[in-house]
Formats: structure tokens, C-alpha cells, sequence
């Protein structure tokens, strides 16, 4: 009977405790209260977050949290994270939104809530501007240089048509080397190591020719926030019509905002 | 935990390493005749002391067998196109194996030829021999079968160090297998194939070669 009692205190306990943040729940509310948006960031992983020179954290996403930070009129504080502990830091609460090149899947949408994209993220075939490939089926006869194994290697070899001459190459390092090396027609790869490339080599920069895995990123937020969600989504809409987030994607990416994020 | 041993998905694929050890081959035949072509070249002119080429071949020695084979690929492959040379993958291929036997085999024949005694010179004087008679007949065969087992190690050397060429894409036996590696991860079963695949090659090759140099150098038949 005393286990009992226990139990059933315990329990009565417990359920009050998990109740509790769904009770007084406007983030939004609670951010303008505080004066501080607090936003996980990475900083190993640029163009969208690295530490810079001065020891601070830069780029996409850093530009990205400040531009939000800067519409909701509070200052921002900022939490570096990696990538399998930015969703924890969420769903714990201590920071109010991740920025953090996260992108959309079943899972996490169980557990967080995403906004709308800010910034594109994708696998694709890159060539040279001049050279015209209208879909996957015109880079017969091309050769093309992709890292093996990795994911573009695998997407593209399904994709690929027959004639398509696909040179698989140690690292992604031989893959750039021969595409500015002029070894190969086109390249597979990432849209952030074109930004790396462009870093490097401005003049070479690879224009995207055919996508071949789309996966925009997007601002995470704790699940039932309806009023931070539409703010941070108005912010985004409003940053995308005014320019401010094509001129983030030109600075960090080298590439303009695509027409249909 | 223990590993379970799957040949199926390797053995699936066994034609693409079947081809890859096929390109190999091609690429040590071609590499060869043209690498002991310039090795028998550059070793007359070094032991005869044509000036200036025995210097510039001197040069070339020292320089390719002082350098890993695979910046002497990666410089022919990715570095030539700034100079307006752009080779294929198989070309730069076959270009820096030859490249490269070319230098050991100068210093191995030159070796042979310097191995042969001056009077041996002297009686194909004495028979009235041309040059060319001589140094075909009295220096050169005498030479390489002096150095023969020698250049057959160095040729075989070639041949297994082409595996370095499937890092410029170039799709021999060693590519084909990194290939099936990626795909199914088998990496024991693929690279166990692929090591037997590789032995078989060097044991036939060094029996051809041998076979060779008694018919062509020894004289029997």
C-alpha cells in the first residue's frame, strides 16, 4: 500500500511537471520579455557557420539568426552546436530557434517544427555557364567527375543516362581538381562545395546544370509555438521579397537565391 | 559480432574486376615496351657518353626516381592541362609508367651493358661488325640477359604500382575494386579477390617474362 501511495504521488508529480510548459507556452511572448533571442549556430561547418578569424562565429546562418534577431527588435545570443546536439538544445529549451543548416525530414518534424527555407541546400550536376544542359538526360556524351561513394555518386549513377561518362574520383578535392583542372566536363557535387570552390578559384565557379537531391534548410523551432512561427516565417517572407536573404546566399554561397525556395 | 563472409555480392560484380585487371594488363604491355624502348635507349647513351644526352638523361633519371610515382601522375594529370597538355586518365596513365620504367630500366641495362668486358668490343671489331651490328649482337643481348631478372622484378613492380592510377580515374583492376567497395561495403571479400587477382597477374607475368628472356636473350628455343 505504501508502494502505492508513492506511485501515485510520483506519477501526480511527474505529469504536473510535463504539463507545465504547455501551459504557459508563447515563446514569442517570452523572447520580447527577455530582450534575447537565443539561436543554436554551427561552427564547424562552413559557409553557414565557422569560427572567423577574430574568434567569432560567421556566416549564413549567423547572418540569418542577426537578420531575425534585428525584425523581432531584440538582441541576439548565440549557442554554437553540432549536428546531433542542435535538435536537444531545442526541445530542452535552451536556445529559442536553431539556424543551423538543418534540413526536413519525418523524424525531426515529429519532434520540432520547421519554418519556411532560407537558404538552398542541394546535391546537382555543375558545369561551366556557357555550356547548356536542359535535364539529366543531355549530360550523354559528357563526362562528368563526382567523389566515389558519396551520395552524389550514388544519386547520380542512378539517374545517369547511359552515355553519360562518369569519372569517380578518391576525394572531393581530386573531383574539384578535375573539373578546374579541365579534365572533365562537369562536376557532381554538393552546392557548399561550390562555395568553397568559388572562395578559391572565383574565376571556375561551377553554375548549377541539373539537381540531383534538393534538401533546403530551415530554422528549427519547439513544436506548438503558432505565434513564433508565424513571426519567424513573416520575417523570412518579408527578408526573401526585400533582398536581404539573396544578398546572404551571394555573400556565403556565391550563388543567388533559387526562384522556387 | 563476428563478421559473416559474403563473397555474392563481390562475385556479382566479378566482371567489372575481370575487365579492370584486363585494362591493367593493356596498361603494363604498352607501359613496358615503350619504358624498355626509352631504358635501352637512355643506358647507350649513358654508357657511351653521347653528350649532351647522357647528361640530360642523367637528369631524368634522378629526377623520376627521386619522386613518388604518384606526383609524377597527379603532375601529368591534373598539373599538364595549365600548360595546354590535357591527356585522358588512360593516357597520363600509360605516360607516367613509361615515364617512370623508363628511368630504373636505363640504370638497370646501363648496368648490363657495363657488365660486358672491352675485349668483347674489340673481337666484334676484329669480325668487322658496324657499330650497329655490335652493339645489337655483343652489348645489348649479352646485356639484358646479364640484367634480365632484374628488369623482370622492375616491369612486374610497374604493373602492381599501376594501382595508383585509379586515383586519377583511371579504370584498372585497383579502381574496379574501390568501385565494388563503395557499393557494397564488402570490403574484406572485395580486396581478398582483388589481392589473388593481383597475384595471379605477377606470378603469370614473371613467367611470361622469363619464358621470353630464354627464347629472345638465352638462345634456346
Amino acid at each position: 500500500m505504501k508502494t502505492f501511495r508513492t506511485l501515485f504521488l510520483a506519477s501526480l508529480f511527474c505529469s504536473g511537471t510535463l504539463a507545465l510548459p504547455t501551459v504557459q507556452a508563447d515563446a514569442l511572448a517570452d523572447i520580447s520579455a527577455r530582450g534575447v533571442l537565443k539561436v543554436a549556430v554551427p561552427q564547424d561547418f562552413p559557409p553557414f557557420g565557422s569560427v572567423g578569424p577574430d574568434l567569432k562565429p560567421r556566416g549564413l546562418d549567423i547572418d540569418t539568426a542577426q537578420l531575425l534577431a534585428d525584425k523581432l527588435g531584440v538582441k541576439l545570443a548565440l549557442t554554437p552546436v553540432n549536428s546531433t546536439n542542435r535538435i536537444p538544445f531545442l526541445t530542452t529549451g535552451k536556445v529559442d530557434l536553431v539556424i543551423s543548416s538543418l534540413g526536413k525530414n519525418p523524424e525531426r518534424a515529429a519532434v520540432i517544427d520547421f519554418s519556411r527555407p532560407y537558404a538552398p541546400f542541394y546535391l546537382a550536376v555543375f558545369g561551366p555557364a556557357e555550356v547548356d544542359i536542359a535535364g539529366i538526360d543531355a549530360v550523354a556524351g559528357k563526362t562528368i567527375s563526382v567523389t566515389r561513394g558519396s551520395i552524389e555518386d550514388m544519386e547520380l549513377s542512378a539517374v545517369a543516362p547511359k552515355g553519360a561518362v562518369i569519372k569517380r574520383f578518391e576525394d572531393n578535392n581530386s573531383t574539384i581538381a578535375a573539373y578546374l583542372s579541365g579534365q572533365v566536363e562537369l562536376i557532381a557535387s554538393g552546392s557548399v562545395v561550390m562555395a568553397a570552390i568559388a572562395e578559391k578559384n572565383p574565376a571556375k565557379v561551377p553554375v548549377v546544370k541539373v539537381k540531383l537531391k534538393d534538401s533546403p534548410v530551415y530554422v528549427g523551432l519547439a513544436k506548438n509555438e503558432p505565434a513564433l512561427l508565424e513571426k519567424v516565417n513573416a520575417t523570412l517572407d518579408a527578408a526573401k521579397a526585400d533582398g536581404s536573404l539573396n544578398r546572404n546566399a551571394e555573400k556565403w554561397l556565391k550563388q543567388p537565391l533559387p526562384a522556387d525556395l | 559480432m563476428a563478421y559473416e563472409f559474403d563473397f555474392a555480392p563481390v562475385l556479382a560484380q566479378v566482371d567489372l574486376l575481370l575487365k579492370g585487371a584486363g585494362f591493367t594488363l593493356q596498361l603494363t604491355a604498352v607501359g613496358t615496351l615503350l619504358g624498355v624502348a626509352i631504358g635501352v635507349l637512355g643506358a647507350g647513351v649513358r654508357a657511351w657518353r653521347v653528350r649532351p644526352f647522357d647528361t640530360l638523361f642523367g637528369l631524368y633519371v634522378e629526377l623520376i626516381r627521386n619522386t613518388p610515382f604518384i606526383v609524377q601522375l597527379f603532375f601529368i594529370f591534373f598539373g599538364l592541362p595549365a600548360l595546354g597538355l590535357r591527356l585522358s586518365e588512360w593516357q597520363a596513365a600509360v605516360l607516367a609508367m613509361v615515364i617512370n620504367l623508363g628511368a630504373y630500366s636505363t640504370e638497370i641495362i646501363r648496368a648490363g651493358i657495363q657488365a660486358i668486358p672491352k675485349g668483347q668490343l674489340e673481337a666484334a671489331a676484329a669480325l668487322a661488325m658496324n657499330r650497329f651490328e655490335a652493339f645489337r649482337h655483343v652489348v645489348l643481348q649479352p646485356a639484358l640477359a646479364k640484367v634480365w631478372p632484374a628488369l623482370s622484378s622492375q616491369i612486374v613492380i610497374v604493373m602492381l604500382g599501376s594501382a595508383v592510377c585509379s586515383q586519377i580515374a583511371t579504370e584498372e583492376l585497383s579502381f574496379a575494386a574501390n568501385f565494388i567497395q563503395s557499393r557494397n561495403f564488402r570490403a574484406f571479400e572485395t580486396y581478398l579477390l582483388t589481392t589473388a587477382l593481383y597475384l595471379l597477374m605477377a606470378i603469370l607475368l614473371r613467367q611470361l617474362l622469363a619464358w621470353l628472356g630464354q627464347r629472345l636473350l638465352m638462345g634456346r628455343r
